[in-house]
């Protein structure tokens, strides 16, 4: 076959890789599917429910109480009819009212919180892969060097430290014996009366050790990853080619080598994001940040059904999204990827 | 002087000793909790609270009196305990699953790939918080959601060596000697892809006992009084200004162990499993 003229090469590409996407989009509303089935009926089969704070543990409300209390949340129905009316709304982005005191929807309890977690987790992320992926590089180019072992040993304490511990450490040191940044809540109690960069010093402090945190606990795989993918590339036979054409080191690393290892590294992005969700839980409570883990831990504590489906579903979807946006960037990224490669 | 050979072994497998070491230690200090412990770790000192460290109270002594070593060594029972059920379980489910789904393939793997993928994509510590808030947050039950929630590696990884071994000739001799298929997938195929089991399993309880002590520290694993490691750090928070030893202790506990398991899992692999070589 003759090879194609470059803008119809390229144009092929982008077919594939949008082909893919709606292949995968399909897919994802498929497992989305799966795990509101799964989730909704465990929640709903545990025992206890959403009525339990107001009515059995409130001595002055009966039997009658719960019972109406059940019926204006619709709890007094079949599970399946529940269910089926939850899934109906959720097609119409209706995530329900929270069964709790305020009644409030969920989808506007979430979006309160949800810029906070995620910008956190952003930062934190960009920060992980700045300090990261040089130190992969170095690690694998040096191979057994001091350098490498030291990274090797941070490595391994890094993944044994527990994210909760390493908050506490940071507090005592940070907060508690230095004074120099304030260990919980999001801003100070003046913050109203701060100037607008005054308002935004104050944030930055306040977030200083919960993102470091979170950069800290995403390094030690990151680099780790980046070491042994840069190894794997280093490999090569391409590698090999470009060396015995005269190229320079720095060449050959930063710019053959270090494209190709950089690709397993975005599909590692795409799965980290159920672990960041997981771990904002922890971080938000020690820090005392009004973000998605906290409003989560609120919602389980109270039993309140419609909110944890909303928070699980919105967990469900960023990983989901996170994932393809990664299958989209190794599509751009690598060539080589084409749709009926996944089948193989 | 030590002679060369022995110092070149020790040198080589100075991660697989300090592992090993590590977690030959933690678990006779776990084991033999009665025997060690100075003192009953729920014995209040109501003389001697919030003392920091000192001959009498090795590890200080926490808000109700009672001594911080001793809680941490029975902490540890914990920790092992949780770890290792729950391993238990999701390497039991793994592994099932992963040789139905290589020896079967067809639908059959398709089906329990799918789920797998379903699972992966579970934001899972949200999931054990809830169902371990609704279900009273014990032991047993935390190692059962734990189990449940961590088998999906295993899956694959069996899968995967399932689909390589159903090829060989001594499956096929199995078959035809009339081996039931119970028998080909548990006595012949599992023996030969039980390394890698085992090297999941020991980095497995290592992750088992990081989501224990952070459902703990959270107020939703092991309940006060009983010690564990979680929930010893959620009792110090509220005094870390006055008695830091207390928050100290029991996280570089759980650093040493998890530091542990995972040395001894990942030089397995280096040694057993020269293709997972990273």
């Amino acid at each position: 076959m003759p090879p194609l003229p470059s803008h119809a090469r390229r144009h092929g590409r982008l077919t594939a890789i949008a082909a893919n996407v709606a292949r995968k989009t399909l897919w994802m509303l498929l497992v989305l599917w799966g795990i509101t089935l799964i989730s909704f009926w465990v929640i709903h089969l545990a025992p206890g429910s959403p009525t339990d704070m107001e009515t059995t543990l409130n001595p002055l409300a009966g039997e009658a109480a719960r019972q109406r209390l059940e019926a204006l949340y619709g709890l007094d129905r079949p599970l399946h009819v529940q269910y089926a009316d939850w899934l109906m709304r959720l097609l119409h982005f209706d995530f329900g009212n929270s069964m709790s005191a305020d009644s409030r929807p969920v989808l506007t309890k979430i979006m309160e919180r949800l810029p906070l977690t995620v910008g956190m987790n952003v930062t934190a992320m960009v920060l992980t892969l700045l300090i990261a992926i040089p130190v992969g590089i170095v690690s694998a180019c040096r191979r057994n060097s001091l350098l490498d072992r030291s990274v090797t040993v941070l490595v391994f304490l890094g993944f044994a430290m527990p994210s909760f511990w390493l908050a506490l450490l940071l507090m005592m040191l940070f907060g508690i014996e230095l004074q120099w940044l304030p260990i919980s809540g999001l801003t100070s109690m003046h913050y109203d009366q701060m100037s607008l960069w005054g308002k935004f010093c104050d944030l930055a402090r306040h977030l200083t050790l919960p993102i470091l945190v979170y950069t800290v606990g995403g390094l030690a795989g990151m680099s780790r990853y980046m070491r042994a993918c840069m190894l794997e590339v280093l490999q090569q036979d391409y590698i090999l080619t470009a060396r015995a054409k005269g190229l320079d080191e720095k060449n050959i690393i930063w710019r053959h080598a270090l494209r190709n290892a950089l690709l397993p590294v975005i599909t590692l992005l795409g799965l980290s994001v159920p672990g960041l969700i997981g771990g904002s839980v922890i971080i938000e409570s020690i820090f005392a940040l009004p973000g998605l883990g906290q409003l989560f831990y609120a919602a389980v504590m109270a039993r309140d059904y419609t909110m944890i489906m909303g928070n699980l579903v919105l967990g469900a979807v960023l990983t989901l999204f996170g994932n393809l946006l990664a299958d989209i960037c190794y599509g751009l990224a690598d060539p080589r990827i084409r749709s009926a490669k996944d089948d193989a | 002087m030590l002679p060369r050979a022995v110092k070149n072994a020790l040198g080589r497998h100075a991660m697989l000793l300090i592992g090993l070491f590590i977690v030959l230690g933690m678990s006779l200090a776990a084991l033999l909790a009665p025997a060690i412990a100075p003192y009953n770790p729920d014995a209040l000192h109501l003389n001697h609270i919030l003392e920091p460290p000192s001959s009498r109270f090795w590890l200080g002594t926490d808000r109700l009196g009672r001594d911080v070593f001793s809680r941490l060594l029975y902490g540890g029972r914990v920790s092992l305990w949780v770890g290792f059920v729950a391993v238990g379980i999701s390497i039991s489910i793994g592994t099932t699953l992963g040789l139905i789904s290589g020896y079967f393939r067809r639908w059959v793997d398709e089906t329990i790939m799918r789920i797998v993928d379903i699972m992966l994509c579970f934001p899972s510590f949200f999931l054990i918080l809830a169902v371990i808030a609704f279900l009273e947050p014990d032991l047993i039950n935390i190692m059962i959601v734990i189990g449940l929630t961590s088998w999906m590696g295993v899956t694959r990884l069996v899968r995967a060596e399932t689909l390589s071994l159903r090829e060989r000739e001594f499956v096929d001799a199995a078959r035809l000697a009339g081996s039931s298929t119970g028998k080909i997938l548990f006595c012949h195929i599992l023996p030969n892809a039980l390394a890698p089991v085992l090297i999941t399993a020991t980095l497995g309880v290592a992750g088992a006992i990081l989501v224990e002590s952070s459902l703990s520290f959270l107020g939703l694993g092991v309940q006060p009084p009983t010690a564990s490691w979680g929930n010893m750090l959620m009792e110090g928070k509220a005094v870390i200004e006055n008695a830091p030893w207390l928050s100290v202790y029991p996280g570089l506990a759980i650093l040493i162990t998890v530091l542990g398991y995972n040395l001894l899992g990942e030089s397995l692999r280096d040694i057993f499993d020269p293709r997972l070589r990273r």
